[in-house]
């Protein structure tokens, strides 16, 4: 057992913090927001041509550099923190991983080689009714229908929040034979994402650090080789990806937490009142005190389930499972998952609104960047299921299953 | 960064679960799951015999060097002891002050002769020990402690006098570790002595606290020109602070992953009424349970970090243990609040005249002093706000 990073580890993640830290500054970020996809294509350019980043959990065989989750995770709570406005999250942790979960040899082969060059995709699963409830963010959000005709598959439907549709060049879409419903009869694609068929409406955004679009898919006609696995019978792989995809999303919620913090002590630390830095009133510090530890709670959650997710790719690889407490805890993907997701997503607004709170009026301000993790941190919150949808689903395994769960 | 134990440590694991389910037998059937935090008054001797039963097995201090009677088990063996002693629901330790905090005490700062003398008995479950902390006027501000220490010469002994509370075990106890001023003249934590006293003589009288749950785990003691010998003072008059929060240190250790487990236990069980009783269909208590379930087991991954890390080599502790005690026992007291929530008005009706509390209902009561002892919430705050984000220390009082 060893739940530290390694000296490895740590130099990627120093890595990509000194890098952001210059190239993700303020300026960079709301240049990044006002421009036309919502990110600076030649910082893009070089993430992916000079340091590669996007290739990091991608098998080496698939052109990647082969290392795992963890390295993952580390890197996107750096992207959380400098709050990095690029396709990496859709391309990666959506699209990469739908195709390490679902592609068939050909399609890892063919596509993953593509993103390894730079080339950008997301996932597009979820119709309007994932806002419904209050939001519900399993494979039962699929609505878009497939039906099989000879030698191709129509598709038809309306996909929603779909993270940086209007920019990606390929499409990984979910669809549903017609009259099923929850994770069955469920059917992965892959397709260009520019073609007669598939209309494309970038939805303005309350956070404008990340885009989201509408995708509208009529008669559109996909050949048989675009299918990730077997017609039908995708619905269990579409929720491992969503699973790998929240625990990205939450790690990026807590590098989020922890920038929240450091801002609002050094705003604090500098902010003079009553004769004295506002940070040595005790109403302070035990915010900031309370802030930390969600960070560093919500840290310890974020990194167990990235070991758990790469349990699980290992355990899809058919390599071997390691063990906990004599167990391997590939199978505990949903339940860390839905942990770190419902932790981390209460953490990074607690502490943006905190963080809002200690700056005081110019906390309120455009020219200040609390009002940006503000409004990412909600974002993130809502995306893939907030605290109380994934609590639910804990309470499902907990309380609803025949036999008492072997916690 | 990885979750798995090695293959010996499963085999230790192994070997742990099957030596408690062959002793956790016959007299000891009774101690299942019982002394507990709120259930520490409950069979006293026959925890004892319990303690020595462990001895016997070279089961007591675990990670205590070979030299001094351990078994100088790893970090990984440790938190499999620990993990499989709660999950056995083997009883609460009434040995842990002697085991975790006096003996570490000795093995770091003490004398040869202190080793010699006092670690065979914590070693072999006989000998308990008890804290001499705090004080009427010495709470949160632990320096402020008035009890006097005196050296006598012509007797050649330490004289102590003042007072001490909120004293666990003392009633039980063998020993005390007991903070003191050796110089009168002496402010805060300047002038402290740290002393190892014999409980059995008459200059200390203890009477027992009644608390909230109605029961007496915690004490008062009282010093009355008590005695202890020239060499029982570990290091040398005056540093008696830097000894008291080197000992502070060995509180965070391994046993929290045991201290989980327990909490594993509760929250099981209040699981398990919720599905008897119905609260399971409740949303806003399959809520709370769930974030129950959830925090207790980030609370775990946070063990194992803090485990893992670097930790205390350089003296300095990671955030990740600087948070630990807030969030234990924030989490632990909204459990206790849950438990009765679940129970709903069920949660009022006792098991017996005149007050015997359900081990939930127990929990619920007890709970409240999590968040009080040991540096109450507030004082964690102050210390992660100053410690962890190096925000400014209070303006002292002229």
């Amino acid at each position: 057992m060893e739940f530290a990073f390694t000296d490895e580890q740590k130099m990627i993640r120093d890595t990509v913090e000194s890098f952001l830290a210059e190239n993700s500054t303020s300026a960079a970020v709301r240049s990044a927001m006002e421009s036309a996809q919502g990110f600076d294509p030649a910082l893009w350019n070089t993430l992916c041509n000079d340091l590669y980043w996007q290739g990091t959990h991608i098998p080496v065989e698939y052109g990647g550099l082969g290392l795992g989750y963890v390295e993952l995770v580390a890197m996107l709570e750096q992207m959380g923190r400098f709050l990095l406005c690029s396709p990496f999250y859709s391309t990666v942790c959506l699209a990469a991983n739908a195709l390490l979960v679902a592609g068939d040899s050909y399609q890892k082969t063919d596509y993953l080689a593509k993103i390894c060059e730079g080339e950008t995709a997301t996932l597009a699963w979820a119709s309007r009714s994932a806002a419904q409830a209050g939001g519900r963010w399993d494979a039962s959000a699929v609505e878009a229908t497939v039906v099989r005709h000879d030698e191709q598959f129509q598709l038809n439907g309306r996909y929603r929040y779909v993270t940086d549709g209007a920019s990606a060049d390929w499409l990984v879409l979910a669809a549903r034979t017609p009259n099923t419903t929850g994770n069955s009869g469920i059917s992965l694609f892959i397709v260009a994402a520019d073609q007669a068929g598939i209309q494309r409406n970038a939805l303005p955004t309350m956070d404008q650090t990340r885009r989201q679009a509408e995708i509208i898919v009529e008669n559109l006609n996909v050949p048989i080789a675009a299918l990730m696995g077997r017609f039908g019978e995708a619905g269990g792989a579409l929720e491992t990806v969503l699973d790998l995809a929240t625990i990205a999303l939450a790690a990026e919620q807590m590098g989020g937490a922890q920038q929240c913090l450091d801002m609002a002590v050094a705003y604090t630390k500098e902010r003079v009142q009553f004769g004295r830095s506002i940070a040595s009133f005790q109403a302070i510090k035990h915010m900031a005190a309370d802030m930390m530890t969600r960070v560093e709670v919500a840290r310890s959650g974020v990194y167990y389930a990235a070991c758990v997710a790469q349990e699980k790719l290992d355990a899809l690889n058919g390599l071997h499972a390691t063990l906990v407490g004599g167990v391997s805890s590939a199978g505990e993907l949903p339940e860390a998952a839905s942990i770190a997701k419902s932790y981390c997503s209460d953490a990074y607004f607690r502490n943006a609104a905190d963080a809002l709170q200690m700056h005081g009026g110019v906390g309120f301000t455009w020219e200040y960047d609390v009002h940006l993790h503000f409004k990412r941190a909600k974002a993130t919150e809502h995306f893939l299921g907030n605290a109380a949808w994934h609590r639910e689903r804990l309470a499902q395994l907990l309380l609803d299953a025949d036999q008492e769960s072997s916690l | 960064m990885k979750l798995s134990f090695s293959d010996q440590d499963e085999l230790f694991r192994k070997e742990v679960a099957a030596w408690l389910t062959t002793n956790l037998s016959g007299e000891f059937t009774k101690l299942r799951f019982r002394g507990g935090p709120g259930d520490e008054h409950m069979f006293p001797e026959e925890r004892k015999h319990w303690e020595q039963k462990l001895a016997e097995g070279g089961w007591t201090c675990i990670g205590w060097p070979k030299e001094y009677g351990g078994r100088g088990c790893t970090i990984e063996k440790q938190v499999i002891f620990f993990e499989e002693y709660a999950r056995a629901g083997a009883p609460g330790r009434v040995g842990h002050i002697g085991e975790g905090l006096a003996g570490p005490t000795l093995i770091a700062f003490g004398s040869e002769a202190q080793k010699q003398k006092y670690l065979p008995g914590i070693r072999a479950g006989k000998e308990l020990w008890c804290q001499g902390y705090s004080e009427p006027s010495a709470g949160s501000d632990l320096a402020n402690v008035k009890t006097r220490a005196r050296f006598d010469a012509e007797k050649g002994k330490w004289i102590l006098n003042g007072q001490k509370v909120w004293t666990s075990l003392a009633h039980e106890a063998d020993y005390c570790f007991v903070i003191a001023r050796t110089d009168p003249e002496s402010k805060a934590h300047k002038g402290l002595g740290f002393f190892l006293v014999n409980m059995h003589q008459p200059g200390i009288e203890v009477r027992p606290i009644q608390q909230i749950t109605g029961t007496s785990e915690f004490n008062e003691v009282f010093f009355d020109n008590a005695e202890c010998d020239a060499d029982d003072i570990v290091g040398a008059p005056g540093e008696g602070w830097k000894v008291a929060m080197g000992l502070l240190g060995f509180e965070r250790g391994v046993s929290t992953l045991g201290q989980q487990m327990q909490f594993q236990n509760e929250l099981n069980e209040i699981i398990r009424i919720a599905r008897e009783n119905g609260a399971s269909k409740n949303p806003v208590l399959r809520q709370r349970i769930a974030k129950a379930h959830a925090e207790l087991k980030i609370m775990r991954y946070n063990s194992m970090r803090m485990l893992s890390g670097s930790a205390w080599s350089d003296g300095s502790l990671q955030k990740e243990a600087l948070i630990y005690k807030l969030f234990w026992a924030s989490w632990h007291r909204e459990l206790g609040e849950l438990a009765m929530d679940v129970l709903g008005p069920e949660c009022e009706i006792l098991e017996a005249a005149p007050y015997q509390l359900s081990r939930l209902q127990a929990m619920y009561l007890f709970v409240r002093s999590d968040t009080i002892y040991g540096g109450t919430n507030e004082i964690q705050r102050n210390i992660i706000a100053e410690r962890g984000l190096g925000m400014p220390k209070e303006a002292k009082v002229q």
